[in-house]
């Protein structure tokens, strides 16, 4: 079922740390998507993985999401990251022109489990965090799971690829608080109708911490097994520096604390104790 | 009495993980003879303190980390063989509440296969090391490492960490190795605050030049004493700038955060100087 990972993933599949070199960059709303290659990272990558960038001039890293793994192009094996520009580092990044030489390491953390069966899935995200739904999507369509898919933003301008998510998605339900496009609202508004809807035996979310609890939550109250990608700031990406506490309570029931990019970033919902988990925590810029 | 010193590279306490973090960027050996501080490794195990643990600031990261270690049980069963399979000349970097807890920590790591030496952390800054024995006095660290010696083999290492902000570095230094340190690792977090007023510690290349100052001062007074140089180090220039000053080896923390492979690639540049690498000390 979903809660059962294989061995630990680092094993199966050593990161690298490589030379990597921007393919192609667009504006897409209110973010930049960048295509990268990266010798060696969209070859190991599983839908949930992340990478951690070098920026110059910066010692602590970026950790980028994600968005799509292309297996061959015209520049070979390639991978798309969302950046949202937030601060220096990130704003940095999305300057990068075709061209620029960026280290990057990857593919980091644990990823998504599949479930074993063609089960209902519901995919759960928000803003530019929504985006290793995409490659999950795809693994889960591959599978014969019947995905449905969420993505919620503020405006239009921070939801991530609507027009993708139909290819990917047997539904595609779009929120905005705003109610620029699609239904208003949050996930925390809709996400217990939409559970209910989609008859759920496995919730995956991406997206701050508030819209992961309330899947979390909702997928717990309808008997469903929940996987959240939490994002909070990892200084380096590896584990090496303990510096990304994620509290939870372990198969054993005791209480402890993980590291986000190393134990994590998904973790199944219901063992995150989330009332020790600030909801804003400071992010890299 | 003698023991041989490690280096020329090392990997700093608290920026090598477990060790396996580490492994996919240690280069084509590894992890293999590399001279690796474990993590402080304390008595009973530390979850470590609330996030944000780390922030970036120019030049450099503060961090209030809290020591997070499964404690000395936990870690003799699990971490340390680990590192022992795959190659790794163990360093274990210890801290303790009372100089009793030292001694014992000592005293079991000695008896432990595999642990290469020992480096006593007498150097973190207060707060980020919450309840800690008080060592910033050179009376006080050098007691610490005088206990640590007696229960420690003097054929392997005990490296002493000092902070690099203490006003009296050479005493501080002088004192450690009359009590039995092999050698004197200058450099750790410097006191700091986070934006927020938190009080941290900031590692990185912004306390290069402080440590160094301490090594070339620490080297002018006691040129007899192996000194290691820790602080900024991120490349083959900032790395000859502690050995050029007179330091045997260095240790390689925070750059790892920025690029792991930064060890692999100092260890390749620096091997073969044979000259900064006195075989045996004492």
């Amino acid at each position: 079922m979903a809660d059962e990972r294989g061995p630990v993933h680092s094993s199966l599949h050593p990161s690298v740390h490589v030379d990597g070199e921007v393919v192609a960059t667009k504006r897409v709303g209110g973010y930049r998507h960048l295509t990268l290659t990266a010798p060696g990272v969209p070859e190991r990558f599983r839908a949930g993985n992340f990478v951690a960038v070098t920026v110059a001039g910066h010692v602590a890293r970026r950790a980028l999401w994600v968005h799509r793994v292309r297996a061959s192009s015209a520049f070979g094996p390639t991978l798309d990251v969302v950046v949202e520009a937030r601060g220096s580092g990130t704003e940095w990044l999305a300057a990068q022109p075709v061209g620029a030489r960026i280290a990057i390491t990857g593919p980091l953390g644990r990823p998504f489990a599949l479930p074993k069966d063609a089960v209902s899935c519901l995919l759960v995200g928000e803003g530019y965090a929504a985006a290793p739904l995409f490659p999950l999507a795809e693994r889960l369509r591959e599978r014969g799971c019947a995905v449905s898919l969420v993505v919620s933003a503020r405006d239009e301008a921070h939801l991530l690829s609507a027009l993708e998510a139909r290819r990917s998605a047997r539904s595609v339900t779009v929120l905005t608080a705003d109610g620029s496009v699609g239904q208003r609202g949050t996930v925390a508004d809709h996400v217990e109708d939409l559970v209910r809807r989609s008859d759920a035996d496995v919730v995956y979310a991406a997206g701050p911490h508030s819209v992961l609890r309330s899947a979390a939550a909702a997928a717990e109250r309808a008997g469903a097994w929940s996987q959240v990608a939490v994002e909070t700031p990892t200084p380096c990406g590896t584990g090496l520096c303990h510096g990304c506490p994620l509290p939870v309570v372990g198969e054993d029931g005791v209480e402890r604390v993980v590291r986000a990019c190393a134990e994590g970033p998904v973790v199944r919902g219901d063992r995150i104790r989330w009332d020790a988990l600030p909801d804003a925590l400071g992010h890299a810029q | 009495m003698s023991a041989h010193l490690p280096g020329p590279v090392m990997v700093a306490a608290g920026c090598g993980g477990t060790g396996r973090e580490l492994e996919p960027y240690a280069g084509p050996d590894g992890l293999a003879g590399l001279d690796l501080v474990t993590r402080s490794i304390t008595l009973d195990a530390r979850p470590g303190g609330p996030g944000p643990r780390v922030v970036e600031v120019p030049g450099g990261l503060v961090n209030a980390v809290g020591l997070p270690n499964p404690g000395l049980e936990h870690f003799l069963a699990t971490e340390l063989p680990w590192l022992v399979r795959a190659g790794a000349r163990v360093h274990v970097s210890i801290a303790g509440a009372t100089m009793g807890e030292y001694a014992d920590l000592a005293r079991r790591l000695s008896r432990a296969p595999g642990v290469a030496g020992l480096e006593v952390n007498v150097g973190a800054p207060d707060e980020v090391g919450a309840g800690l024995f008080e060592v910033r006095e050179p009376y006080h660290s050098a007691s610490v490492i005088a206990a640590v010696r007696r229960e420690f083999p003097t054929d392997r290492p005990v490296l002493a960490k000092l902070r690099p902000d203490v006003s009296r570095i050479v005493e501080g230094a002088r004192s450690c190795h009359e009590a039995g340190a092999t050698a004197i690792v200058v450099g750790n977090a410097v006191p700091a605050a986070f934006p927020d007023g938190r009080a941290g510690g900031l590692s990185g290349p912004a306390i290069a030049p402080v440590a160094l100052r301490c090594v070339a001062e620490v080297h002018r007074a006691l040129p007899d004493v192996p000194t290691i140089g820790c602080g900024g180090v991120h490349d083959l220039r900032s790395a000859n700038a502690y050995l050029d000053a007179g330091a045997s080896a260095v240790q390689v923390g925070t750059a790892l955060l920025h690029d792991p492979t930064t060890v692999a690639r100092l260890r390749a540049a620096l091997s073969p100087r044979p000259d900064a690498r006195p075989e045996e000390t004492r």
